[in-house]
């Protein structure tokens, strides 16, 4: 174990009781369970996501109204979330986990085709809903509630039941198809598992294993799912048909430069040449009309966000808390890794948005909804008794 | 790290864990956003200059404004050849959702049948450019676009474009005179310059929308507008307009015209009408016609061969490319030439048995007239088209000087200035007889070429060209069919015309025209029942050419076989004969003589253009040729 080896020296510092805690009258975000500086940044990059929604959709001030609505249900739904105690959370998890498996395969029943692909739900005239966003939050939870009742580092026979949990939404939403989704579902879960502390060499032999599985993996996809493989390693095979996003998308943001072509003037974005462009494609905008500047900036508080989200997991007092908050922070990142890596092209098409910045609803609240679960396992801890 | 197996759960070690493996998260985390980011530098410092390019290139587009075709109008300004707003069906295929519906419903709308829609199906299959439109189908009627416009909704990337489509008014009679445009095939867009041809979809491919294609198609414009990806045009930045093609006024009159292709009724045949003095082509005639409007917008495949495999020829323009043996219309001009080479003059006689005899040869060639013309002189033999007159002139002429004279009249030789696809026919001569067959040329073959016969080949073209030369005492005019490209006249000097012919006295043109005038006017005339009531003096001179051969195809049925054996009608003339304004041919295939079956058309020609009169009445010409049929005249 030469990397825990590494970390010996590194002493994680006792957990400081809250100063004066209990004499001191709590502070107003104290009473809130928020926490300032998560949401702070929240806000600003919510903000300046608008900005370029604004942009991006065409100087439309209606989808930015409706953004920004979404955006408000949101933070509502982050600070309803916030007020429930990790404990709650935790009884949550195998009912919360279930419905989604429940739902995932009414969706493959009676699901609703939108975009070529079988993801919707509807209860008609009542909600056109996305089981799969559940099973984001859901997915988890289950897991870090499962390992955190047993002993850790988990062992292999806790490993398959984890594996099981894991599998059997993943391969549902996969067939969806959705492959992006099922993958990020699937990451969120395993990053569980990894911070529950996995040893190293069971990560190298599953590491092998799945490695193995590519070949499988590839006969099993769809053929929109294998073009994009391919056009990601050469986009210019098919300049205007796969290739095109990439293209267009690499072209917006290289046309940026260092500075940017100013808000509003992007050429590219702005005469429709970039697909999607208010959506998974919003980065292009940006790098367009913000140049380098602004891609780094926003970057920069993506990552800020994500280390204030990791040092709030490393204060939880509870097992669950920190697996459940390690999980979700690291999904956040992994969903603006992905996106920006897809838009830029590193990384191969797949349809995930830029959190808090792409155009959605949906996406937009179960974000924050895992925010409030975030900033919930960090209110909580200082409300424990000692 | 202790691994103790059975142990409570250890909350100290379990945070110790956490907190080393989100320690190499947030590494990871720093790492990957780092890689991010160098990417990002990559795109846009690095490589910045490559993007702004490509974009610049992306964001607009230089769009061709086609020219309008120039029109074509006869010489009184009656239009022939007109541009007529068509509405087109087009699809972009990446707009359309599903094709297969999509088509299935265009063909429920526009009610196709089943083989229209499956060409329908194959043209939206075809390779185009992304996201530009597939033509699917030109010229939509009213209802069609009616019913197009109500479904609209249904039928995303499906588009009704305007569009300008040549349209002949009178297809038919003008057809080998105009030509037609059709669609640019693969092998001109090689030769076509891209630039003066973006956005053009049709060019001239035969006749004088052929060979006008230059003036009458004017230069593309262009405009540079700012797109969407979907090829939207969002603003125009800027324009150059397209210069339109220029109006072609031509000689044709067009009510001359119809009177040829009315007089022809049908039979295969051709009728060119001149005006000597200026080359200008009054009538341009092949029968049978056909709709040139088909070939606009493209044949089916059904009606092409049914005219391709027509034993009438219908494509075939008979006026500038048929061959015909000239038979005794030529007499006139190998007089000429006998004349001009001292070999005779006017009053030369010869005395005709019904035979001509070659020296130390027992072969007879023989007068039309069995029992001869007695004692001839020259203009009697033009008025009676005496064989042993002309046998006797071509031995003494010998075929080089025949050649040479010959070829001085345009025959074997591309006559006109302006005309395409012209074809130079065939004049004999030894040195193509060697070449030909590399045999020598025997003296017998003289003989046939002078009556017209044997190798000589000509076309109603050269024929009415060599009238119009003889009417003019000599002086060459090239035939034309432009008399003003846009508001200018064409000039009327044009470069390398033939050396005119020039006899040692002037006077000997009078006789040559006197013996022409009495084939008409003539007691003896061979066309004499075709001068009754003639009112004005006209020359002229009638031919029969014998069909040697006929294709060997051998499901001609016996009728056919028998009206497909018989002579080709000839008759060449003008009028009036001392200030010529008309120089006409007429051949009308396998009719029989020339004197009763092309003269009659011929007078009918002079006769519109000379008189002020209403329309000749072709029905009651015709019922005279019906009278007259039958009867062996001599030619």
């Amino acid at each position: 174990m030469a990397l825990s080896d590494l970390t010996r020296p590194w002493r994680p510092r006792p957990v400081k009781a809250p100063v004066s805690g209990m004499r001191r009258r709590r502070g107003l975000w104290e009473r809130l369970h928020l926490d300032p500086w998560l949401l702070g940044m929240l806000l600003l990059l919510m903000g300046a996501g608008l900005v370029v929604m604004y942009s991006a959709s065409g100087q439309r001030l209606e989808v930015v109204t409706a953004q920004g609505i979404r955006f408000g249900v949101a933070l509502a739904v982050m600070a309803v979330i916030a007020r429930f105690s990790p404990a709650t959370m935790m009884r949550w998890a195998l009912p919360a986990y279930l419905l989604g498996v429940i739902m995932l395969v009414a969706v493959e029943l009676v699901g609703d085709m939108g975009m070529g692909a079988q993801r919707w739900l509807v209860i008609p005239g009542v909600i056109r809903f996305q089981p799969s966003e559940l099973m984001k939050l859901a997915m988890p939870l289950m897991v870090a509630a499962y390992l955190s009742r047993r002993e850790l580092p988990p062992r292999l026979r806790d490993l398959a039941v984890c594996a099981l949990i894991i599998g059997v939404p993943v391969v549902l939403i996969a067939r969806q198809p959705d492959l992006g989704t099922s993958l990020l579902v699937a990451a969120s879960a395993v990053f569980v598992v990894l911070l529950a502390g996995i040893a190293w060499r069971i990560i190298a032999v599953l590491a092998a294993l799945a490695a193995s599985a590519l070949p499988l993996l590839w006969m099993n996809m769809h053929d929109y799912q294998r073009r994009r493989v391919l056009t990601f390693l050469d986009p210019d095979s098919d300049p205007l048909g796969a290739g095109w996003n990439i293209i267009q998308s690499t072209t917006a943001i290289g046309s940026g430069g260092v500075l940017g072509k100013g808000w509003l003037e992007g050429t590219q974005s702005q005469l429709e040449f970039l697909p999607e462009r208010h959506t998974d494609f919003i980065v292009a905008v940006l790098g367009e009309e913000f140049g380098l500047v602004g891609m780094l900036a926003f970057l920069v508080l993506y990552l800020l966000i994500v280390c204030r989200g990791l040092w709030l997991a490393a204060e939880a007092q509870e097992t669950f808390g920190r697996l459940l908050a390690g999980s979700l922070i690291l999904t956040f990142f992994i969903y603006v890794f992905v996106n920006v890596g897809m838009v830029s092209g590193i990384l191969p098409v797949v349809g995930v948005p830029l959190p808090l910045v792409s155009y959605g609803g949906t996406s937009s609240v179960t974000l924050m909804a895992g925010f409030g679960i975030l900033m919930a396992i960090h209110a909580h801890r200082r409300l424990l008794p000692r | 790290m202790r691994k103790s197996r059975h142990t409570l759960k250890s909350p100290e070690q379990e945070l110790r864990i956490f907190r080393a493996r989100a320690l190499l998260a947030a590494v990871l985390v720093v790492g990957l956003t780092g890689l991010l980011m160098g990417r990002l530098a990559y795109l846009q410092v690095v490589k910045h200059e490559v993007f702004i390019t490509r974009s610049e290139k992306n964001r607009v587009r230089v769009e061709p404004l086609p020219p309008t075709r120039g029109l074509i109008y006869d010489r009184n300004g009656v239009l022939l050849a007109e541009n007529r707003p068509t509405y087109n069906l087009t699809l972009v295929r990446e707009r359309v959702e599903d094709l297969d519906a999509t088509l299935d419903r265009l063909v429920e709308i526009l009610a196709l049948s089943p083989e229209e829609a499956e060409a329908f199906r194959v043209r939206s299959r075809q390779r185009q450019r992304p996201f530009q439109p597939a033509l699917l189908m030109s010229d939509l009627d009213e209802r069609q676009i009616a019913r197009l416009a109500v479904n609209r909704h249904l039928l995303p990337g499906v588009e009704v474009e305007a569009q300008l489509l040549r349209y002949y008014p009178d297809a038919e009679m003008m057809a080998h005179a105009l030509g037609y445009v059709g669609r640019i095939n693969a092998e001109e867009l090689e030769r076509l310059d891209p630039g003066r041809y973006a956005g053009t979809h049709f060019i001239g491919k035969t006749g004088v929308e052929r060979f006008y294609e230059s003036e009458l198609h004017g230069e593309a414009g262009l405009r540079k507008v700012e797109t969407n990806a979907r090829g939207r045009v969002l603003r125009e930045l800027g324009r150059t307009d397209p210069v339109p093609g220029k109006d072609l006024t031509l000689t044709l009159d067009k009510e001359l015209q119809r009177l040829a292709f009315e007089l022809l009724d049908g039979r295969r045949g051709a009728i060119v009408a001149i005006e000597p003095a200026s080359g200008e082509i009054l009538a341009l005639v092949s029968a049978p016609g056909f709709d040139s409007n088909q070939f606009v917008t493209g044949i089916d495949v059904a009606s092409y061969r049914g005219l391709q495999e027509d034993l009438d020829l219908p494509l075939y323009n008979r006026a500038i490319r048929g061959h015909y043996p000239p038979g005794s219309t030529i007499k006139p001009f190998l007089a000429l030439a006998g004349l001009k080479e001292g070999v005779i003059t006017p009053d030369t006689t010869i005395y005709d048995p019904g035979y001509y005899q070659l020296p130390n040869d027992s072969r007879r060639y023989r007068n039309w007239l069995r029992w001869g013309h007695g004692r001839v002189d020259m203009e009697r033999s033009i008025a009676v088209s005496n064989n042993t007159y002309y046998y006797t002139l071509a031995h003494d002429l010998g075929i080089d000087r025949i050649h040479a004279n010959m070829t001085d009249f345009g025959f074997g030789t591309r006559v006109a200035h302006d005309v395409f696809g012209e074809s130079d026919a065939l004049m004999p001569s030894r040195d193509w007889k060697r070449g030909r067959f590399n045999q020598p040329w025997y003296p017998g073959e003289t003989l046939s070429v002078g009556i017209g016969q044997g190798y000589w080949q000509i076309t109603p073209l050269q024929l009415a060209t060599a009238t119009a030369v003889l009417a003019n005492r000599g002086d060459w005019v090239k035939p034309r069919l432009a008399k003003g490209l846009g508001d200018d006249p064409v000039p009327t000097a044009l470069p390398e015309t033939p050396e005119d012919i020039t006899l040692a006295n002037e006077g000997w043109w009078d006789r040559v025209f006197s013996g022409m005038e009495k084939v008409i006017s003539g007691h003896e005339g061979t066309a004499r029942r075709t001068g009754v009531g003639l009112e004005y003096r006209m020359g002229g001179k009638s031919g029969t050419a014998q069909v040697f051969s006929l294709g060997q195809d051998e499901k001609y049925n016996a009728e056919e076989l028998a009206e497909r054996l018989r002579d080709h009608a000839l008759f060449m003339a003008f009028a009036p004969i001392e200030a010529p304004q008309i120089a006409v041919a007429v051949i009308v295939e396998n009719a029989g003589g020339g004197s009763t079956h092309a003269a009659h058309l011929a007078r009918a020609m002079t006769d519109a253009w000379l008189l002020d009169e209403e329309e000749p009445d072709v029905e009651s010409l015709r019922e005279e040729l019906e009278e007259d049929d039958g009867r062996v005249a001599g030619n």
